[in-house]
């Protein structure tokens, strides 16, 4: 299982280094979005795939029976996706004010904050 | 679980004695800017009231890190237990004498941006919350500082980016847009990449605790495996990312002129640092042996940066963002000392981070005065200013002779240290790059001050003209302000280039902390480490 989850983050990197380097903004934050959720399912997996062995320690015992799911990347995993969704809110509003501002979404044709013919300074005194 | 079948002994998975109350310093850093920021949160309306609490709050930010560090002269490393779980297992703050100096500087050089900000910063920027957003910023700044977590590093460092998102777009320009979209993307990919590479590590490692990461990677049969370097790569590449190191530098010019000035002046000093900071934590402390295997890697970087941040430098004529590639420029001299990795060349990268936090500030602070009396960032459009105050013409010679590393000013001294800890480990070509990059950043600055300063007035004026000062504001240059800050950060400038002794001392002490962490590992789990 583990295997499989591994090819499929591979995947989610390859489609977001894809979309993060096109031109459209748009494409950039959603190639981010994924990012995060790959960099989410990637820690998650860190964490042991197992199906349905709760990690509960049975009374005589103090560590459990058999290898449950580690919970603590489940916990990580949960501050990275709060994290994430919260800046992927705050660029998308960024993206789309900017568009509005700028007129443009092609990061290419940005150039307000580096004027393309940008001077010289002066040359003799 | 009913009954009294299993009473667990907590004493070996808990702090059961209570925390000295000393030791509770090492939270107030980010105690107290996190009050102060949901304090001036709640009265950003009362735009009247919120520059007082918010300077009343970063000074007390200033006091408790002054306490911070002199207890962690005093007694070592301290280290204090969320919710008094021991480590591995709660999430710790250890502070060492890295971490504590690099809070008082940073501290010292928000409290001059609180104040400066009185002046520049207009009701509209206060209403929007820029007193709150300072204080959440060194709420993330002093938390990546103090923490011993490695997740909880990436959550400071998440702090203290939404807050910069937020003072970056203060004012809403059309320039501001613009250079937020390229910090803000390029900035959360780095966050990513470090977080890919902590998971990866805690895969590796199961723990998260950056004393017990350093003992079990020391303990390993193998070191410097390619597993491990491959997250020592991504460590490198996520952390050069966040300090503007060459390839990756070019949100930074991009970026850095679009806020308010006294916003770009804290950017400047303190963000790039906390990247270089986070990578000689990880770098050096965590996983030595990759840094070894990659030293060459870094060397070259290091060269990139340095030459890149110099030679962008010589070709701006807008002041700002000609001082944001001297901001790189700095980041080369840190990397180069991170790539010797001797305990000289890492305290030459601590005291050189001190001072670049000290003197970016100070000359991003001296640029925006520059803009008030002549009306302009443009080297172009400026001149004359020795004749308006020759003072501040003497004050930001200063500042460029310290950035340029030359003496008896606080840059010299880390440059001796870089350049004299490259030759010995036979690095010459870093030391020389270090050499070069100063000259060239000496040239550059040079010529800002001519042009700015000495001659007669802007370019279309005959020389020796008194040019028309149609911009300048003098109701804001004649507040103390503006000059109050300048001042401070002058005065440290000069302070730690004619009495370096303490610096050193604390550079050393924290170099020597990183590269043998046995201290470090003691102080998080006591006895034997």
């Amino acid at each position: 299982m583990e295997t499989g989850v591994a090819i499929l983050i591979g995947l989610f990197f390859t489609v977001s280094v894809y979309l993060m380097l096109s031109k459209q903004l748009v494409r950039i934050l959603l190639g981010i979005a994924i990012l995060g959720n790959s960099v989410n399912m990637l820690i998650f997996t860190n964490g042991r795939l197992t199906r349905e062995v709760p990690p509960l320690i049975p009374e005589h015992l103090s560590t459990p029976e058999i290898a449950t799911a580690n919970p603590l990347p489940q916990a990580l995993v949960l501050t990275a996706i709060v994290i994430s969704f919260s800046f992927f809110a705050f660029l998308l509003v960024l993206a789309f004010k900017a568009y509005q501002e700028l007129g443009t979404d092609n990061v290419n044709e940005m150039r307000v904050a580096e004027p393309e013919n940008d001077q010289t300074p002066p040359q003799g005194y | 679980m009913a009954g009294s079948s299993v009473s667990a002994d907590l004493s070996q998975a808990m702090n059961v004695m209570p925390v000295p109350a000393g030791d509770w310093l090492v939270v107030a850093p980010t105690l107290i800017t996190m009050l102060g920021g949901s304090l001036c949160l709640m009265l950003r309306k009362n735009t009247e009231l919120q520059p007082k609490l918010g300077i009343g709050f970063l000074v007390l930010l200033v006091l408790a890190s002054l306490g911070l560090t002199i207890r962690t002269l005093d007694q070592g490393v301290v280290t204090m237990v969320m919710g008094g779980w021991l480590p591995p297992f709660g999430i710790a703050f250890t502070v060492d004498a890295l971490g504590a100096t690099l809070t008082l500087i940073g501290s010292v050089v928000a409290l001059c941006a609180g104040i400066f900000g009185m002046s520049t910063m207009d009701s509209t920027g206060r209403r929007y919350g820029f007193y709150p957003f300072l204080l959440l910023l060194m709420t993330g700044v002093c938390g990546a500082f103090l923490t011993g977590d490695i997740f909880n590093l990436y959550v400071w460092f998440e702090v203290l980016l939404i807050s910069s998102y937020g003072l970056l777009v203060l004012g809403n320009d059309r320039i501001q847009l613009d250079g937020a979209v390229k910090y803000g993307v390029l900035n959360l990919i780095g966050t990513n990449l470090f977080l890919i590479a902590t998971g990866l590590l805690y895969g590796i490692f199961g723990t998260l605790n950056m004393a017990d990461i350093a003992t079990k990677v020391a303990a390993l049969d193998s070191p410097a495996s390619g597993t491990l370097a491959t997250v020592a790569a991504l460590y490198f590449l996520a952390f050069a990312m966040k300090a503007a190191a060459f390839p990756v530098n070019f949100w930074l010019p991009a970026s850095y002129h679009a806020p308010n000035i006294v916003v770009s002046a804290v950017f400047a000093g303190l963000l790039t640092k906390v990247g270089i900071y986070a990578l000689i934590r990880v770098m050096v402390l965590i996983l030595p042996a990759s840094r070894g295997y990659m030293a060459e890697v870094i060397g070259l970087v290091a060269i990139g940066t340095l030459l890149t941040g110099a030679i962008g430098a010589l070709a701006q004529s807008e002041v700002r963002r000609l001082l944001g590639y001297v901001v790189i420029a700095g980041i080369g001299s840190m990397l180069a000392g991170v790539a010797v990795g001797s305990t000289l060349a890492v305290a030459g990268a601590i005291f050189y981070a001190v001072h670049s936090i000290i003197v970016m500030t100070a000359l991003y602070l001296a640029s925006g005065i520059m803009n008030m009396m002549g009306g302009s960032y443009d080297l172009r459009n400026l001149g004359g200013l020795y004749q308006r105050s020759a003072a501040f013409a003497a004050v930001f010679l200063v500042l460029a002779f310290a950035v340029s590393g030359l003496p008896p000013f606080s840059g010299f001294w880390p440059k001796v240290m870089l350049v004299d800890a490259a030759f010995q480990d036979g690095r010459n070509w870093l030391g020389a790059s270090i050499l070069v990059s100063g000259f060239l950043t000496t040239l550059a600055m040079g010529r800002v001050w001519i042009y700015a300063f000495w001659r007669g007035g802007p370019e279309g004026t005959g020389d020796g003209q008194s040019a028309p000062f149609e911009g300048a504001e003098t109701p804001r240059l004649s507040s103390s302000s503006v000059w109050l800050p300048l001042g401070i950060l002058t005065a440290l400038v000069v302070y730690f280039g004619l009495q370096p002794e303490w610096m050193l001392e604390l550079s050393t002490r924290g170099a020597s902390g990183l590269i043998d962490p046995l201290g470090y590992i003691r102080s998080v789990f006591g006895g034997e480490g």
